[in-house]
């Protein structure tokens, strides 16, 4: 008689220990599997977050562990609200969100368009083309930020070069009018590539068939672009916005390394400001509420959104 | 001071032979910002460790993540510094959180006398509340803000002669501010040598301290008072004086016609690269690089000089820097890192911190006969720490720097609203934080 596998680990199982398993239900056995993740889940995500909403409503200072904690109620909620600097902080992170991710998908459609074509070198260029999403985004701010120094910055002579004008007379990351446009264009040279791989992955999996269809019924280019193409990308589209609006509400990092937030407050995007009422400030309280309401915005706006993505899916 | 000196002798005899060595060699770990002196620093810290038979480890962090990081790391109780070079404003928050032993019973057990050290470095690194005689660290490093010029450039003739029949006077080291936006004026563009250059590397730099430690340089010197010298946390009226709004459109007017383009976000690292590679011809920066300036091939030896910062219609101030060393109250070897700073605070030490490049603000090194001959800088560093003054240094000093980096920041580089308009917003500011601390 042959031994299955099974049955030869099931008897090195120790007789005591075998015997205790044996009485588990397989609910109870699929408990013990699950309970570890669950068990880290609970301590790494769910804890922290029902301690910060807690922290939220007292005057909490991390560095202040001598005095007394109040309960405050909703007042943290209240100044963060009525503040106007949080509002403008809010601004700039719209302006950074709506220019970034128009951009993005924009460039990004049209590189997986014009890269789907069949030519030579198609390869060699898809790996050019996402080479700026591969590197740090600490030293994509590096990068930028002598790109953009008015002195020897290759951005401010090829603006030079083509509007004649003096390349030293502008300065992106210190002009008021200009940084905020500093911090889209670096993030789009970045993460262009990562909607273009996105939009690529929707195109391809456009059936040629479809298209074939579509020549048999004398369609033009233009009207297969927008009755086939476009319909069936779409998803696509909707999850690379959806990716890099997610990501874009929290871009610190970058933003960081090139304006650090300046010139006065004009590129402080909210996880900037965020992060100095926490860390430098030290209003933990005051950021925990600060945390809950970018939290709740980001969380609210997703789930819409996801909404919207799996009624086109269903199309 | 023979007396002193035998004892400090008769201190070092004892810990070399390890008499007041704990018993065990012990690994400590010293906790600073990454920067040049920090280097000097592992170097003179070698004779410690032959001497006591301890290791140093050393933890730095570049200055613009160094008061998160280590701040981080207090708040925490963490206890991966022993010991503790921190910045001049974490004093009162230090000694009133318990992150800092109280060294008082320590200096009077060992003879260590802070009247042995410049008096403004004993308030502005080991006082809390200042000007009481509570002591949570010991001068570490002595250091203010400061000028550096291209001497080599003011002396060329044509540039001299050009200078006179545009301004009416000599091209030389500024003596009053007016002087200085004048001679940064004047190079702001010019041609030298082939290359543009600019007049002066000024303190811009928003996420960190950077525009605060620079304004401060004009501010001061027109007028500015954090409070009211006859009734503490009043503001209005000193903050925002008159003279102050003048200071500060100074800045913003000196920024405009003789900084570099581009030099929105500039502070120590962004100046010394923009002199040392020929940019500009003045560069703001505290003293510590002063060192680095002489030993560099293009603008040192000889090519730059040195000069305070220059005066203003309310007199002559310049901008406190430097640290204090503390012993962080979470190790549990505080014996060992005590022996250190009995080491540290010996005169031959300080002498050879000095030498290595280090700031001493022992009183027998910086006042000795042949020290203003020392180094080409002595004189101006010494000239400079007699007129020094420094930001708040209260437990809340982060909140309030926040904000001033933000009013200057906004005023200053963005151009939003005016001067007075940026200094009335500071007074709200700091009025508030001072309320929420009770002190108001």
């Amino acid at each position: 008689m042959t031994v299955s596998p099974i049955d030869r680990v099931a008897a090195k199982t120790p007789s005591g220990v075998a015997r205790r398993i044996k009485g588990f239900s397989d609910r109870t056995i699929a408990w013990i599997f699950v309970a570890p993740t669950v068990f880290l889940l609970l301590a790494v995500n769910i804890f922290p977050l029902i301690w910060t909403i807690r922290l939220s409503f007292t005057n909490f200072r991390v560095n202040r562990p001598n005095n007394d904690v109040e309960w405050v109620g909703l007042r943290n909620y209240q100044r963060i609200l009525t503040d106007p600097d949080v509002w403008n902080t809010m601004q700039a992170t719209a302006h950074f969100l709506i220019w970034t991710i128009t951009l993005q998908v924009l460039i990004g459609f049209i590189l997986a368009f014009l890269i789907n074509k069949k030519f030579k070198g198609n390869d060699m260029w898809t790996t050019i083309i996402v080479f700026p999403m591969m590197l740090s985004p600490a030293v994509v701010g590096n990068f930028w930020t002598f790109l953009y120094q008015p002195q020897i910055g290759l951005f401010n002579y090829v603006i030079a070069f083509f509007t004649g004008a003096d390349p030293a007379s502008f300065s992106m990351i210190g002009d008021v009018h200009l940084a905020p446009w500093a911090i889209v264009i670096a993030d789009t040279w970045m993460w262009t590539p990562f909607v273009m791989l996105i939009c690529l992955a929707g195109l391809r999996s456009i059936p040629d068939s479809i298209y074939e269809a579509a020549e048999c019924d004398r369609a033009s280019k233009w009207r297969q672009f927008w009755t086939i193409t476009i319909p069936m990308a779409l998803p696509f589209l909707m999850l690379a916005v959806l990716f890099r609006g997610i990501e874009n509400f929290k871009m610190f990092d970058l933003v960081v390394q090139l304006t650090g937030g300046g010139p006065g407050n004009t590129t402080t995007l909210t996880s900037i400001d965020l992060k100095r009422e926490a860390f430098e400030k030290w209003r933990t309280g005051y950021s925990s509420a600060y945390a809950v309401i970018l939290f709740v915005t980001v969380f609210g706006l997703a789930s819409i959104y996801v909404k919207a993505l799996n009624k086109v899916k269903e199309r | 001071m023979k007396i002193k000196l035998m004892m400090h002798a008769a201190a070092g005899a004892m810990i070399a032979t390890g008499a007041l060595a704990d018993g065990h060699a012990t690994d400590l770990t010293l906790c600073w910002a990454a920067w040049d002196p920090a280097n000097s620093l592992i170097e003179l810290s070698k004779d410690f460790e032959e001497q006591s038979g301890h290791t140093m480890n050393f933890e730095f962090v570049p200055w613009t993540s160094f008061a998160d990081r280590m701040l981080n790391e207090l708040n925490s109780g963490g206890q991966l510094c022993d010991l503790m070079i921190g910045d001049s404003q974490w004093i009162g928050g230090g000694a009133e959180n318990g992150h800092y032993v109280k060294l008082n019973e320590f200096f009077s057990a060992n003879r260590i006398s802070m009247e042995d050290f410049l008096p403004a470095t004993v308030t502005g690194y080991a006082e809390w509340p200042k000007n009481t005689p509570n002591y949570y660290a010991l001068p570490a490093y002595a250091d203010v803000v400061g000028w550096t010029y291209r001497k080599d450039w003011f002396e060329r003739q044509e540039l001299q002669t050009e200078f006179m029949d545009t301004y009416g006077y000599a091209l030389a080291a500024p003596e009053t501010l007016g002087q200085l936006k004048d001679i940064a004026e004047f190079f702001q563009g010019r041609d030298i040598d082939g290359t543009t250059v600019y007049g002066a590397a000024i303190y811009t730099e928003r996420g960190s301290e950077g525009i605060t430690m620079g304004v401060t340089n004009t501010l001061y010197n027109f007028g500015f008072e954090y409070e009211n010298p006859n009734q503490p946390y009043d503001l209005n009226g000193f903050v925002n004086s008159e003279g102050a709004v003048a200071g500060l459109e100074f800045y913003k007017e000196l920024y405009e016609v003789g900084t570099p383009p581009g030099s929105s976000n500039w502070y120590m690292g962004e100046n010394i690269d923009a002199y040392r590679s020929g940019q500009v011809a003045m560069q703001m920066n505290f003293a510590f690089v002063w060192p680095g300036v002489e030993a560099d091939e293009t603008v040192g030896g000889g090519n730059s000089g040195y000069f305070p910062n220059p005066a203003g219609p309310a007199g002559q101030f310049a901008q406190l820097g430097g640290q204090g060393i503390s012993v962080v109250s979470y190790s549990d070897k505080q014996d060992a890192a005590l022996e250190y700073i009995q080491w540290f605070a010996q005169p031959e030490v300080q002498q050879r911190w000095w030498d290595l490049g280090g700031a001493s603000a022992l009183r027998a090194v910086v006042e000795a006969p042949d020290f203003a001959i020392s180094q080409p800088y002595a004189q101006t560093f010494l000239d400079s720490m007699a007129i020094v003054k420094d930001f708040w240094a209260d437990p809340a000093y982060a909140d309030l720097l926040i904000a001033m980096q933000e009013r200057m920041h906004n005023y200053v580089i963005a151009g939003e609203g005016t001067a007075q308009e940026a200094l009335d917003g500071l007074v709200r500011d700091w009025t508030e934080v001072f309320e929420d601390e009770g002190k108001l």
